[in-house]
Formats: C-alpha cells, structure tokens, sequence
C-alpha cells in the first residue's frame, strides 16, 4: 500500500524533524488560491501515487495566486496512470542548487535492510545506475536498528558533499529509524534537494507500506491507497480472496498462488485467453462458494477450469461449494475439473454425483477441453 | 548430524502451536508417517500431554529437557516472529516457518538473530519439507502415498499447492522423491531456490532435481549459475508466465516489478544454464524422463 506525497511527507518525514517545504494539501482551487496568496511563488502538485506526474502535466509552477488557481484548476480531475487527481499538494518555490537521492528499502537477497544515497537526483534510481553508477552509494544494515550517525558519514565519504554532509547523514539515520518505526517496505525521497540557501529538504516522498501489518500502523493504514482495483476484484479482497481480472473467456477457480497462475499459463499456453486468477488457498479453501459466484458474474466467461491439488486445502470441502454455487446459480457454462491431493477421494466422488463427469487426470486436459468449450 | 533443510526419519522435532486446529490436524498426519515429534510449544498448555508428546512453554524450556534438531510453527503472523526467536535462542539448528503473512520488519529481526547464531531457516510461508517414506514436517500431504514415494529425484518449490500437483505427476510417471524443499512464497525467506539447489545436489540419494519457481525476484536466475555447474540434471518449471506485470498474483513474492522477476528472464537464465524449462507441470515428467535415460546411456557407455 502506498501513501500519497502529501501523506508521506506529513506521517513519515514530519515527525522525525526531516526538513520539508513549507505548503499545503487541497482539495479546491478556492484553496489553492488562498494558500498561494499566503506562500507567494509556489509549485502545484497532482497528489496520486504513482511517478513521473511532471511528464503527464500533473506538477506545474505558478507566480500569482491567480495562476496557481488555473494550475489547480487544470490538474485537479486530471487522470494519470488510471489515478484521478482529487487533491493537490502547493509548497513555496525554493531555488534548488543540488538534488540527491535518498531511500531506505528491503533487501530480500541479504535478509537485511539497505539505505541508499546518489549524489545526483531527480531521476529514477535505475536511470542514475545506468548514468552515474558512481554517484551512487549502498550501506547493507544487517542488524536492525543499528545505522549511526558516523556509518552514515562514512557511506556519504568521497562524494563531494562538502558542508552539507553532516546534514545529509542525519537524514539518512532520520530515514532509517522512520523505515523501522512505520514498518515501510520503501521510503524514498527523491530528490533531496539543497536550497540555494543552503539548507537540506526533502521535495518529494514515495512510501510503501508492508501490507501484513495494516492491523499496528492503523494511522498510516487510514491514510493508503487501495490498489488499483475493479468492483469484483474490490468484492473478493474483503473476503479476503485473491481475484485479478483478465481479458479472456476461459474462467479458473484454483487453490494456491502457483498453482492457480500455472492453471493460468497453461490456458496460455495451450492458446487459450484466461479470464482471470482465483485463488482459494488457505484458510480461504472454505470460500469456493462465494468466489465462484464472482468468477460467474462475469459475462465473458464462457467456460470453467476448476484445477485442486489438495495439500494445506482440503480438495472435498472446496468441491463441496464448488456445488453449493452451481446448485444455487445454476450456470449455463461447462466445467472442467481436474482434482488430486488431500480429499481427492470424496472430492471426485462428489463431482461423479453431482456434475455426472470424471474429473481429467491431467489439469492440462481438463484446460484443453475449457478453452475448446469456450470457442 | 542434521541435514537441513533435508529431513531425515532421525530428526527429533518440536512443534510449536502444537495443540490448535491446524498443529493438531498436522502434527497427527506427521506422526502416523513417522516424523519423529519430540514435544509441542504453547505458552498456556505448559505441561500438559497432547498427541501423546508434552508440552513446553517455550522452545527454550523444552531444550532443556530434549534434544531437538528441527522446530515447526504453527504460530499466527503477529506472534511468529516472537517464536521465531524463541527456537533461535534455544539453539535448535532448523527452524521451519510455515505462517504466511509475517510483517517483514519482524522477519528481518529474526534473519539477523540467526544469521549470529547459525540458525537454518526455511520460509516463511512455505507449506514444508517432506522426505518420502521417512517424514515431513508442515502442511505438505506428506503422509499420501499418491503424491509421495520414496525415490530419487529432489524438488524445490515456492508453491505448495503447485509442489504437490508435480510431486503426484512424478510419483504416477514411477519417479519417487528423494526430498521436496518447499522454500516459501514470501521475497525474504531463509532457504533460497540456490541453498536448497545446493543441498541436493550433496545429497547421494539424489540423481535429478525439479526446480518448481515463479515470477518474481532473482532467485531462480541466481540458482541458474549454479545448475550450469552441476552434474546432476535439473529440470524447471516458472509458475507466472502469463501474469499480467506489475499485480501481486497470490504470494508476496510473485510479482514482476519493472524488469525485475519477470518470466523471460528467467527462463533465459535457466536455459543458459543447460536446466530444461517445462512448458507445462506434465511436461516435467517428460523432460525428466529424457535427461535421465540420456544420463543412464552415458554411464553405461562408460
């Protein structure tokens, strides 16, 4: 779950005294406008969760409360990346002399935590890899909570920071301790900018928020952007299910992520369109029933692979509202199924009675005879 | 001496979260395949019977009185981390982190507590480690002949659901299993894709190795290095190829980030390596089939 600039710049940043612009949220010209008179020049900011939303029109400058309002004007309802602008972000305009970059993230392969620093920014930090491999510096922090002040001096080293280097190192440290205390997979400011001024401040903020741990970040958790997501995909995650909807006609109901996306790449593969990822592993084996009532609701499918290899999941119990559904929707679609592991037994004895086939031995045949269905 | 994250018949294990729904259900199918449980954990049950075995407070009590060699958690995700440092504090060897859905900051506490005290970890939110017709530990179906017989192919696996559907395509095609390493779902796990590749690889009971990945981070790519190195064929099969890039499909780890993760890449490195890529769960059998008579013709040849 991401926050958006706004959010992260006042739950993450604020809080541990990392410098920020002086500025306001808004959700009306009428607000802008007054924010304007009251800051004077000021950069107006499209507040969705995604990048580069300087190249799609959504952060434009403006020298007079009048322009900062047809700024507003112009942004707000603006769609970027499929986001609809409903708020702006206005922060006084402060001449930048260098910009940096700065986050702290996960580093799945070491099992640890990584901060990283580049002494260019304002691009992505693949593009300043690809551009000035140079300017970038990693520090892997392997014991968590231990990142010091000297460590961060140490990291920064070499990189010509001259007086701010003091400065730039506590906000790393600053950084840090935030990614812990907020439970963040990423915080990433980008750039961190010194102000011809002299001072150090963060333009701009992207956070991620581990989505296990909704439940002891509920201030942050609030705040979130869903996913992207459609009705029934919106309808399957409050019950807890895991359903992607895809363009095809060739429905899947599976148990287990590898097991439901292999159902999908065979449909694929055997030149077939999925409609869609279903997944019922877990303690969601239980909720056969209302996912495949979801999966049904969609017109374009037009016929059903169910695919359970029972391991954790009971095979028997997702068949048994596998048929608690049909009975109750009674579908005019053909049904494939392919069913082993734990349950196997009463779970095809099950499908025998009620559905009068034999469910295929091999799931890439019961997905043959889907996709051939639904031509 | 332990084998981790191979399971051997021998190794002593402790349950934790023995007495609820799910460590009961489990713990049962272990011990009738012949998982040789030592004892459970439950901070409330402590010294009580369960399942005929006793019940600790904590890990750390029960090695007191036990020699314990793997330690499984049946542990929901805001607690595990808590006993996940228990079993490490009690000097277990091998732990097996079965919860799905452990925050990561918990997890990166835990990799660093065993990193100093030479800990094995497997997972999190793996389904297990089953070694045919000796014992598993976790919530594989270990204890079903129709998708375990003894045999000796090893198998890596993300996925439990997608581990088993190969392991029962391999046991019906007559290839039994030397060990099935389920790794885990989650990006940060203990046991890699390349730790359990190398794990089979020294182990003299196993002739081939299936490696069952997903989209999804560097794992597979990094295993690949080595497979080019191995003499035991290797045979893969990437879950994921037709998921649509940047949606998380299922499991925390499988998700195709920019460049990163993404199925071609992978199939890429592996194919570079000399490791077959299955296009299908059954075209694994196949293919292993192939790369083990054609390895028979060359020993006999010799």
């Amino acid at each position: 779950m991401n926050l958006l600039e706004y959010h992260a710049k006042a739950l993450v940043l604020a809080p541990a005294g990392i410098p920020l612009l002086e500025g306001a949220f808004c959700r009306t010209v009428d607000e802008v406008e007054a924010a304007a008179k009251r800051l004077g020049p000021c950069v107006i900011k499209a507040q969705v969760p995604v990048g580069k939303r300087g190249k799609a029109g959504g952060i434009r400058l403006a020298q007079t409360p009048d322009e900062a309002r047809a700024a507003a004007k112009a942004i707000l309802g603006m769609v970027i990346d499929g986001h609809r602008t409903d708020a702006v972000l206005i922060e006084k305009l402060a001449p930048i002399a260098r910009e940096f970059y700065a986050s702290v993230l996960h580093a799945p392969r070491e099992r640890a935590s990584l901060v990283l620093f580049a002494a260019e920014g304002g691009m992505d930090i693949e593009e300043i890899a690809a551009g000035k491999p140079d300017s970038i510096r990693r520090h892997l922090v392997e014991t968590p909570d231990h990142f010091t002040h000297a460590e961060a001096m140490a990291m920064l080293d070499g990189l010509g920071l001259g007086p701010n280097q003091g400065a730039i190192a506590s906000v790393l440290v600053s950084l840090y301790r935030r990614y812990r205390e907020t439970d963040a997979e990423l915080i990433e400011i980008n750039p961190l900018a010194q102000l011809k001024s002299g001072e150090i401040v963060a333009l701009d903020c992207k956070f991620s928020l581990d989505d296990a741990v909704a439940y002891r970040q509920p201030e942050i958790a609030a705040a979130g952007c869903p996913d992207k997501m459609t009705r029934l995909e919106a309808e399957a995650a409050a019950l807890g299910l895991k359903f992607i909807e895809l363009d095809g006609n060739v429905g899947i109901l599976a148990n287990g992520a590898g097991l439901t996306m292999t159902t999908m790449d065979v449909v694929a593969h055997l030149g077939g369109k999925p409609a869609n990822f279903l997944e019922i592993g877990g303690d969601a084996y239980t909720k056969a029933e209302p996912a495949l009532k979801m999966l049904l609701s969609k017109p374009e499918v037009r016929s059903l692979v169910i695919n359970f290899c029972g391991a954790f999941a009971r095979t028997d119990v997702m068949t048994r509202g596998v048929i608690e559904a049909w009975r109750s929707l009674a579908p005019k679609i053909p049904v494939f199924f392919s069913v082993h592991g734990t349950g196997e037994d009463e779970a095809v004895a099950l499908v025998r009675e009620e559905f009068n086939v034999v469910p295929f031995d091999l799931m890439e045949d019961a997905v043959q005879a889907a996709i051939e269905a639904a031509r | 001496m332990s084998r981790f994250p191979l399971l051997r018949r021998t190794d002593r294990v402790l349950v934790l979260g023995m007495t609820g729904t799910q460590g009961t259900f489990w713990s049962e199918r272990m011990i009738e395949t012949g998982t040789n449980i030592v004892a459970g954990v439950n901070p409330k049950r402590a010294g009580m019977q369960h399942l005929g075995k006793p019940i600790f407070a904590s890990a750390k009590e029960a090695v007191r009185t036990l020699a314990v060699d793997v330690a499984v958690m049946f542990v929901p995700p805001g607690l595990a981390g808590a006993a996940a440092l228990d079993v490490i504090d009690a000097d277990i060897p091998g732990l097996v982190m079965l919860t799905e859905h452990i925050p990561t900051h918990d997890m990166i506490a835990v990799f660093a507590r065993a990193r100093a005290a030479g800990t094995r970890i497997v997972g999190p939110n793996t389904a297990g480690l089953v070694t045919p017709g000796e014992a598993f530990v976790g919530i594989m179906p270990g204890h079903n002949a129709n998708v375990f017989q003894p045999g000796r192919v090893g198998v890596i696996s993300r996925s439990g659901s997608l581990g088993t559907l190969i392991c029962l395509n391999l046991t019906r095609a007559g290839f039994g299993q030397s060990s099935f390493i389920g790794i885990g779902g989650d990006p940060m796990i203990g046991t890699t894709t390349l730790d359990a590749l190398r794990a089979l690889d020294g182990d003299e009971g196993t002739d081939a190795v299936v490696m069952v990945g997903e989209i999804g981070g560097g794992m597979e790519e990094e295993a690949a290095g080595y497979a080019a190195t191995m003499k035991k064929p290797a045979v893969s099969f990437i879950a994921g190829g037709a998921a649509p890039p940047g949606r998380r499909m299922g499991h925390a780890g499988a998700i195709v980030a920019g460049n990163v993760g993404s199925y071609r890449g992978k199939r890429a490195a592996l194919e570079k390596a000399g490791v077959i890529v299955a296009d299908t769960p059954h075209a694994i059998v196949q293919a292993l089939a192939g790369k083990l008579s054609a390895g028979k013709g060359r020993d006999t040849g010799d």
